[in-house]
This record gives C-alpha cells, structure tokens and sequence, in this order.
C-alpha cells in the first residue's frame, strides 16, 4: 500500500525470457518504461530471471534501462508461476517500484496477477497506452474492453507499485542510445525457490509459428477457403510478407489449422500493421480478435460481408482468383527492389 | 475429489449486434450464459468427478441474476451451488474479486481441485485464477489445454507461445483452462429439471466476514477514470470485379508505405 511504499525506486519492467533468448517485446517496455520514467524523473530497471546463459543484456540499456537485475539460476529456466512470482515480487519490494510492466504474454498475463496477489496492489491487463497523468503523477493506463469496442483508461491511485500488462507490439522500440547502465545480480534467499510444482518438459510445436500475436502482418483465412489445402495458399502469401497465418473459428474446428492460429474473442486479439482476411464473414467474435489492427483488408465474394465495413480496403471477389493475382504483384515488386 | 469450479456469467455475445452509428455493443436485451471458457472448466470436473468420484461445485459472484448461470452449472451435473451477491460485491476489480471468491472457497472447502476458464469474454483479464490462487497459497497452473488426475498430483499441459509446457501440481492446486480442452455436453432434460430444484446457497458480506472496505468498489485498487466509445471508422476502398488490379495495386502500395516488403526477395 501507499503507505509503506514510496515509489522512489522507478519503472521495472519484468524483461520476456524465452528459450531463443530475451524477447523483443521486452525493448518495447523498456522504451516505453524510459518515457514514463522520465516524466517522473526516475530510473527504469530491468528484471531479467533465466537459466545461466551468454546472451548480452547491454541491448536493455541502449533501449532505456539504467539498472538491470540478473538473477540465473538453473531453476529459473522454465517458468514455475509461484516461484517466479516471487521473485519479482520480492524485488519490486525491495526496490520500491513505483510501476510495474510486463508484456502480456502467456508468461506476464501468469506472472503479474500472481505478483498483484502477493503485495496487494491493482494490475491493469493488456494495456495498449500508457501515460502519466501530468496533474497527479499517477499512471493512466488504457485498455480495450469487450473486444475493443469499448476502451477505458484506469489507475490505481492508492496502491503501489502501479501495475500493468501490455500487448507486444503496442508500443515502438526507441532508436538505440549509446548508454550503458548498472548490472546487478541480487542474492536470493533460497526460500524464494521453494516450490511443489514439477516441470515435466516443454515441447515446441515443430515447423509451426505459433506466435502469431507478435509479428506486422497476419494473413488469415475462413470458411471461404472451402478445403484446407486453402491455408497453404495464405502461407505462401504471409511468407512472403514475414507475416504469419490467422484463422477463424470454424476452420480451426474443421481441424483445416491448429488453435494458436486462431483470431477472435476465443482465440487471439491481434493487433497487427496489415491484417488480411480472406473468405471471412465478418462475426462479431472475429471482429473482436482483430479490428484494432492498423490497417484491414478484406477479399470475400460476398459484397455485404460484415468485414468490408471494418475494411480499409475490399477486394470482392473469388479470393482463389485474387490471392494468386496479389502474391503474383508482391512477388514483381519484391524482384524489382531486388535489381 | 473435491472440486470447486469458478463461473461468471457474461453477456451473450452471440445475440450483440453493433450499432452502426456508435460503433458500440447494443446489449441491451441481450441474455446471458456461463463464459464459454468456464464451461470448458466445468466440463472437466465433471470428467474427473466421474473418473475419481467425489463432488463438483460451481461458484460465482455477481448480480442475484447470476444464480442462472449457477442453475444452468447443476443442470449439466454440479452437486452443490455457491452465489456471492450483495451490493457491496458491486464495482470490484479483479483483486476485489479474487479476495471475494476465495474467500469463499475457505469458507465451503478445502477443495482438492480449483477450475476457472483462462478469461471471461467480457473483461478479458484472465487475472482472477492466478490471483484466487496466489491468494490462498495454492499452486497454479494457467492456459491449460490438457488434464489429468493422478494419484501423484494434476498433470496438464499449457500451451504457450513457444509450444507445450507439462507440469505436474500437487493437490490441492488450482488451473485455468482453454478451449480445446474438451467439448462442453449439454444439459439433459433429467438435468435441467434437477437444476431448476436444487439449491443455490447465497453469499453476502455478513457471511464471509470481510469488511466493506476490502470488498467491491472500495476493496479494489484500480479505479476506472473514464470509458470511451471509439468510433472505428474506416474509409473502406472499395474495388469489384473489374477493378481488381487497381485494388491489388493498391495493396502492394500499402504495404511499400509500410516497408513491408524490404525483406528477403527469396521470391
Ligand atoms: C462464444 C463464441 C465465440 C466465438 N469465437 C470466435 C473466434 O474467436 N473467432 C472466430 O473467428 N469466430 C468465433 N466465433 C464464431 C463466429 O460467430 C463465426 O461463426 C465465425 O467467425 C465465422 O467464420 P468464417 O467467417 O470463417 O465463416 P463464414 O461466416 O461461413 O464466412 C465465410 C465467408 O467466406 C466467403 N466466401 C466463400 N467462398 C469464397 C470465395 N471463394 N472467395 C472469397 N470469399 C468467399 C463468404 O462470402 C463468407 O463471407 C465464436 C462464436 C461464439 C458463439
């Protein structure tokens, strides 16, 4: 509560460790850390918990962070919720954190409510801004509701750490600054490592990008694919953009596409730069997934599919005719650079 | 096995229509149901009951409406229901909400088992399981998308943006689930009657023993300062038939603006 912590120790921000390394969605938070920290006039540290590894942790500081917590140890390599979430909590304790960010992954939306629970205090999930209220200082943390018809801005005005949970890609990673900062690695009491819960192993699914909530461009395909054959059509299109592929329900059902690929209230909220559907009604729930993103386009035969209204571009047609024709032209532009 | 399932009711987003001048959910005379993912929750409880045998039951905290929500959980197979309803419950955030649920699941346990879906449709925060749990000391498990019982303890296994992680959690222990867990039943006829007579056990302040400033608006840290209607408004382009190669054009522009296609060229 307020009343025993001050907030003098700054903005943490709870860095991404995944087994390829630490996440690019980490230097969005740091950046963005940098920006409320400055408004305060305080430090951003970063919280970095993994297995011993040589991956460099400088790339935090030139994105922001002044101070970075280290903690490896070989227990830390997989997450384990109730110790990592003691962790955290004992170091934004120890460090009076003033606010608290984490992305909104599987990892931070587990970590943070847990985190929360333990030192009473308000968390804010998937933000998508974040600012400092010029007048009191506090943090006005915004988020979209009912599937982004709907967005509210909250605080937490007599609780600290101010805590908040933020989609990857919301915020931009900052040009990188020739700045170095401190690297501490704190000693932990082993009792922060008691734990009853055991790992049984980890399998990443093979040859399939399940992430699809972190990359620019998201091609997606519906019902109107007819067959799942359809998806390797969308593949070859979203490989060409480095994007990745979506689905709706009913081809997730169908068993066309695997659930991670799924957008919508059920599935995933995106919030890509090109967001493409193609033969995709336009339901509600599927418009909940993915009608923040920055830019819509939409190829369906049907010229009163729901999804041309939230569309900045419709191309109504056979998408088998279109989607053939429009990799044709990325193709001819993409060689054209080339030369 | 004695499990407890957490259940919210939420509206009916099938039966929302947009309104096309505000860009806004029309709810009103909209009905309501379990959360989708909650039902996922319940659904392997029951599975388990059969398999372990012992007791399933359904808990939720909301408007004296919510009591439905409970009557629809014992028409699809739980023993016991728990409504936490009065107004003092009224505006709370998800620690609020938390401190309230488990609170009473103290009161009416131990259980050995706690399920909740992974989030509700409506707040989308997914922070009230982690959150119960942390609350009650009790080791959790999130995105669950497989279960097991064994003696040793609950196995499952979470899908992650990575892939799978299996963890094995000692009872008692509480997870939250996803969809493709399993296949939600519907209710019989012989249960939708024993639903509509079994008990619903009410919940007020009074009973938990909590204070009114722990509870509801006043027990929640955050504070929503204000809610805004964003109007998504989209110049649509719209091209048919005949104008397919300017649309396609138009595309390829977009995503030159957008230096999407600087990559690679492995075309
Ligand atoms: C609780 C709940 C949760 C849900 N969650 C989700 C969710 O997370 N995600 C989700 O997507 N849905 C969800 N749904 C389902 C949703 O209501 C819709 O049923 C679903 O989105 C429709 O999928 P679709 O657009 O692929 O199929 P359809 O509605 O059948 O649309 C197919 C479209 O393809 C077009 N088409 C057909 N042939 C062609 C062609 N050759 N070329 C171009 N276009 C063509 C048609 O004109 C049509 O518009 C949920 C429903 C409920 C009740």
């Amino acid at each position: 509560m307020r009343t025993e912590r001050n907030g003098l120790g700054g903005v943490f921000v709870v860095a991404e460790v995944r087994r390829s390394g630490i996440h690019s969605c980490t230097l969005e938070l740091v950046s963005k850390a940098r920006e409320l920290a400055d408004a305060r006039g305080r430090e951003v540290t970063a919280i970095v918990l993994r297995s011993p590894s040589e991956e460099p942790v400088e790339p935090l500081f030139r994105h922001g962070a002044d101070r970075i917590l280290l903690v490896e140890d070989e227990r830390l390599g997989s997450l384990n919720a109730e110790v990592h979430s003691r962790i955290v909590a004992h170091l934004i304790g120890k460090g009076d954190a003033e606010i608290v960010l984490a992305p909104a992954t599987t990892t931070g939306r587990t970590l943070l409510p847990a985190v929360a629970a333990l030192i009473h205090t308000g968390l804010t999930a998937d933000c998508t801004g974040l600012e400092i209220d010029a007048e009191t200082g506090l943090l006005l943390q915004t988020r979209p509701a009912i599937g982004g018809n709907v967005i509210a801005t909250i605080k937490t005005p007599d609780h600290l750490p101010q805590m908040a949970t933020v989609r990857p890609k919301t915020f931009p990673v900052a040009p990188p600054q020739d700045r170095l900062g401190r690297v501490e690695r704190p000693l932990l009491d082993e009792s922060l490592f008691c734990t009853s819960v055991v790992c049984l192993g980890e399998e990443s699914v093979e040859g399939e990008e399940v992430d699809i909530q972190g990359l620019d461009v998201i091609v997606s395909g519906g019902k109107g694919l007819k067959r799942p054959e359809g998806f390797r059509l969308l593949q070859e299109l979203a490989d060409l953009l480095e994007g990745a592929v979506g689905a709706s329900r009913p081809t997730v059902e169908a068993k066309w596409i695997s659930y991670p690929h799924q957008v919508g209230l059920s599935g995933k909220v995106v919030a890509p730069r090109i967001y493409l559907a193609a033969g995709i009604s336009g339901a509600v729930q599927h418009l909940a997934g993915m009608q923040t993103a920055e830019t819509i386009i939409a190829v369906n035969k049907d010229p009163e599919a729901p999804l041309f209204r939230v569309a900045d571009v419709a191309l109504c047609g056979d998408l088998y005719e279109i989607l053939p024709r429009l990799i044709d032209a990325i193709r001819r532009e993409k060689e054209e650079r080339h030369d | 096995m004695k499990i407890a399932v957490l259940i919210k009711q939420v509206p009916d987003t099938d039966e929302v229509k947009m309104d096309p001048e505000k860009g806004t959910m029309i709810r009103d005379g909209v009905g309501s149901l379990i959360n989708p993912l909650d039902l996922n929750a319940l659904e392997a409880a029951l599975f388990l009951k059969g398999e372990r045998g012992g007791t399933v039951t359904v808990l939720s905290m909301g408007p004296p409406q919510a009591e439905r929500a409970l009557r629809e959980g014992l028409a699809l197979g739980a023993d016991r229901a728990h409504l936490l309803s009065d107004r003092a419950f009224a505006g709370a955030d998800t620690w609020a909400t938390a401190k309230v649920l488990a609170t009473l699941l103290e009161k009416t346990g131990p259980y050995d088992l706690v399920l909740a879906g992974e989030k509700a449709t409506d707040g989308e925060t997914g922070q009230v399981g982690p959150e119960v749990a942390t609350l009650l000391g009790l080791p959790f498990a999130t995105y669950v998308s497989r279960l097991s019982a064994t003696d040793g303890g609950l196995e499952v296994r979470r899908t992650v943006e990575e892939g799978y992680q299996r963890l094995r959690l000692p009872y008692p222990c509480l997870a939250t689930v996803l969809h493709d867990l399993n296949e939600p039943s519907m209710p019989t006829l012989a249960g939708k009657k024993r639903g509509r007579r079994a008990e619903v056990t009410r919940w007020g302040l009074s009973d938990l023993g909590l204070e009114e400033t722990e509870v509801g608006l006043s027990g929640s840290p955050t504070r929503v300062v204000r809610i805004a209607h964003p109007k998504i408004t989209r110049q649509t382009a719209f091209y048919g038939a005949r104008d397919l190669d300017r649309g396609i054009a138009h595309v390829v522009a977009l995503l030159k603006e957008k230096a999407l296609l600087q990559g690679g060229g492995q075309a």
